[in-house]
């Protein structure tokens, strides 16, 4: 099997790995990792999975509300809660600890020391992430939202995630070469900043709570920034690591991508009480709020159009890479899902839309169709690499995208238009609430019918993922990489 | 970019001023604030009054808010009305004024919520909505309002064999009901769903403070 695809042979960015000596020092930075990235890998999945049913049983419910309503254990709240948790933390989080800080480690350009105790600390967060989700199901939801993971479960968590990020600082201390690229400015902060805001936020609401509704304000400073200073820099991270790996040219601009770094920095953090408008607290909160999420415009359209400058003019190997076509896709989304965003705060528009099905489908927006198309592209271009195996089936993977794609664009349109609707009319005090609530049933089935699209994806990405794991013998030695069109077949690279 | 301490610094002062900025301070402003006596006259001048608000929830009450956080009920309500004049929430009736900060303030669990599938319930105790009404609406929704996409809670209730005379307590179905139970069979509230309603009953946003008076 040749040891890099063709696609990138040329690739120039960060390094090149045409210069062999580069080339055996990232297969030894591979090696060193691998069981611990193969670890988080397999538990994401699994976690995507798990979170995929909660979700269709919550999406399910959502318009049958008598569905598996027998037992507390069902009800929708903890359906949701569950399903969020299992996304975020467990789907979102092992996935960020094997793409990202297996991206860490390859642009320090060092072997990874004390792999174990990654390993062990990644067990004992998805043991506590078990115990908190089976928690919520039980009823020790704290119904905190974004936190509903119960007590007993959180010292774990923020423990074994503290393991993690010491891991991923120190890998960055070890690090090789002078320069520092921009994935690890991005996965060095999120590292830094995901602990402070989620032990803050335990201390201020769960253990010590504050008084009054300091709680919300802490509460969406937290749930907020778990989106824009966790999750996005992973991915952004992630997006800036692979485009010009994988099309073999450097990232557009060097100053776009600092900019770009430095607003997202500056102006995210402050952004979270946009979540309150029209709440019960001060008005200059949220006026603080507002503007920086005004101003988040900035970052949003720098790095779009540096991805954008960088992909320019090479869709076709864009659409041809696995790799690229999700991760573009994710991009795209980026741009989108932050400027829909940006004017979700103006406060005209978000007097309609805050209370609605709009803000749900625009978290969907953000978490799947931006961070976790990112995520998967990364997946199937880190597992190779890792493996030194190809992925078993292309058309899986296409069943993958498609599902992917079709299924957030219908629930995105399904979510977006019946929240607006339901906004505008919960405005107008003469219609009659549970006609609002009569109106919302066939797009909130829509939303079940995307779920089923996005419930075949993930399946197809599971069992492909599955195959190349286990079913060694029957991968084929191919010549190059899974391509994703025919062109492969006449050898175009 | 090679400046690493640069890199740290701003790493780290990134997030130290929205957490100075968003959570210290207003924990500052907010953290002192009080009950009240003080309320506004008709002339809009300030003076005293007797009680001091927001009030204390009963025990049983406490429970109830329990029970609503275990249930999840905050993924479907809110607990916050916005200003006459932003959004309906006023000529909904959802609350006679909008909710500020002070009414929050001997909450252990502030439970705004950010999702309207249901209404608001900041005021739902002063709504026109008795005991029996909660009870029949918690037992299944359907009964009370048909359509209603709001999940039934039936499993907060018990049906169980009338014993002599019906308990006093009882579910009181309306005639011909098609969700009230068998003949000889009755449904009487746990003591969680008993809660659960006199929390229900305790959400009340009557009173006026110095800084949000109820308009006349
Ligand atoms: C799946 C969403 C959902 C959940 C979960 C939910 N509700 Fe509701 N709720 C609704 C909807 C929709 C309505 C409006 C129609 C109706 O009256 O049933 C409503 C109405 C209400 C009303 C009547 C308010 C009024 O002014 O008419 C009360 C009281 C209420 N819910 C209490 C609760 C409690 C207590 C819980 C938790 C045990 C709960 N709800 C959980 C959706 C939900
Ligand atoms: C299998 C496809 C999915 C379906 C069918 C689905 C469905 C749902 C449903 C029904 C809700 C509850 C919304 C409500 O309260 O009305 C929800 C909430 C949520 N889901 Fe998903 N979901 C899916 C995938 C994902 C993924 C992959 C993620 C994250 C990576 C995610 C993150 C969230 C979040 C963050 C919320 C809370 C939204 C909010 O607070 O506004 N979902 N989802
Ligand atoms: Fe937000």
């Amino acid at each position: 099997m040749s040891e890099a695809p063709q696609i990138n042979s040329q690739s120039a960015s960060p390094y090149s790995s045409n210069d062999a000596e580069v080339r055996a020092e990232l297969s030894e930075i591979d090696a060193s990792i691998r069981t611990s990235a193969l670890f988080f890998t397999v538990s994401a999945i699994f976690w995507l999975l798990a979170g995929t049913v909660f979700a269709l049983i919550t999406a399910y419910k959502a318009h049958e509300p008598s569905f598996m309503g027998d037992s507390a254990l069902s009800t929708f709240g903890r359906m949701r809660s569950a399903h969020l948790n299992a996304m975020a933390l467990g789907w979102g989080n092992n996935i960020i600890f094997a793409v990202g800080l297996w991206i860490m480690a390859r642009l320090c350009r060092s072997p990874i020391r004390h792999g174990g105790l990654l390993l062990i600390a990644g067990i004992f967060w998805n043991i506590g992430l078990t115990v908190g989700i089976v928690g919520i199901i039980m009823g020790d939801i704290t119904s905190v939202e974004w936190l509903e993971i119960p007590h007993y479960a959180t010292p774990l968590l923020a423990l074994s995630y503290a393991l993690i990020g010491v891991w991923g600082v120190m890998a960055f201390k070890f690090r090789k070469g002078e320069h520092v690229y921009v994935s690890q400015w991005y996965i060095l902060a999120g590292l830094f900043w995901f602990p402070w805001l989620y032990i803050v936020a335990q201390i201020m609401i769960i253990w010590f709570p504050a008084r009054g509704v300091v709680q919300s304000v802490t509460n969406w400073w937290f749930a907020h920034n778990v989106l824009g200073l966790w999750l996005t820099p992973m991915a952004l991270a992630t997006a800036y690591y692979l485009i010009p790996k994988v099309l073999g040219r450097p990232i557009y601009s060097y100053y776009l991508s600092v900019l770009g770094f430095w607003a997202l920095a500056i102006f995210y953090n402050w952004a979270g009480v946009h979540h309150l408008i029209g709440g019960p607290i001060p008005v200059w909160l949220i006026s603080a709020g507002i503007v920086a999420s005004i101003m988040m415009v900035i970052p949003v359209i720098v790095v779009g159009l540096n991805h954008h400058m960088s992909v320019v003019g090479l869709h076709k190997e864009v659409w041809r890479s696995p790799t690229l076509r999700f991760v573009v896709f994710g991009a795209i989304s980026y741009t989108l899902v932050s400027l829909i965003g940006s004017s979700m705060a103006v406060r005209s528009v978000n007097e309609i839309t805050h209370f609605t099905h709009f803000t749900v489908g625009h978290a969907h927006h953000g978490v799947y169709a931006f961070f976790s198309m990112i995520m998967f592209g990364g997946v199937y271009y880190m597992m190779p690499r890792l493996l030194k195996r190809e992925w078993p089936s292309a058309g899986l993977i296409k069943l993958h995208f498609w599902g992917s794609a079709i299924g957030i664009s219908v629930m995105l349109f399904a979510l977006h238009v019946i929240g607006w609707i339901q906004g505008v009319q919960m405005n107008d005090a003469t219609i009659p609430f549970l006609e609002i609530v009569q109106n919302t049933i066939p797009w909130l089935k829509a939303r079940t019918i995307s779920g089923v699209f996005l419930t075949v994806a993930h399946i197809a990405f599971a069992v492909n993922f599955f195959w190349m794991l286990f079913a060694a013998g029957a991968v084929r030695a191919k010549q190059g990489p899974t391509l994703l069109d025919s062109a492969k077949e006449e050898g175009v690279a | 970019m090679k400046n690493l301490p640069l890199l740290f610094c701003g790493i780290f002062f990134a997030l130290a001023f929205s957490f100075t900025g968003l959570i210290l301070s207003s924990n500052i402003q907010l953290g002192s604030l009080t009950q009240t006596t003080e309320m506004q006259d008709e002339n809009g001048n300030n003076m005293e009054g007797e009680t001091l608000y927001p009030l204390t929830a009963p025990g049983l009450a406490q429970q109830g808010k329990q029970v609503y956080i275990e249930m999840g009920c905050i993924y479907c309500h809110t607990q916050q009305v916005r200003r006459a004049g932003f959004g309906a929430d006023v000529e909904r009736n959802w609350g006679p004024r909008a909710s500020v900060a002070r009414d929050y303030i001997l909450q252990d669990r502030v439970l705004l919520g950010t999702m309207r599938t249901g209404p608001d319930l900041m005021h739902v105790g002063g709504r026109p909505l008795n005991k029996d009404w909660h009870h029949l609406h918690l037992y299944n929704p359907q009964i009370t309002s048909p359509g209603s996409t709001m999940a039934p809670f039936a499993f907060l209730y018990e049906t169980r064999e009338i014993d002599g005379a019906p308990s006093a307590n009882a579910l009181k179905f309306p005639p011909n009901s098609e969700y009230s139970p068998e003949a000889g069979y009755e449904v009487v509230p746990t003591r969680r769903a008993d809660a659960l309603v006199e929390y229900m009953l305790s959400l009340k946003l009557d009173y006026s403070l110095p800084e949000a008076p109820i308009a006349e």
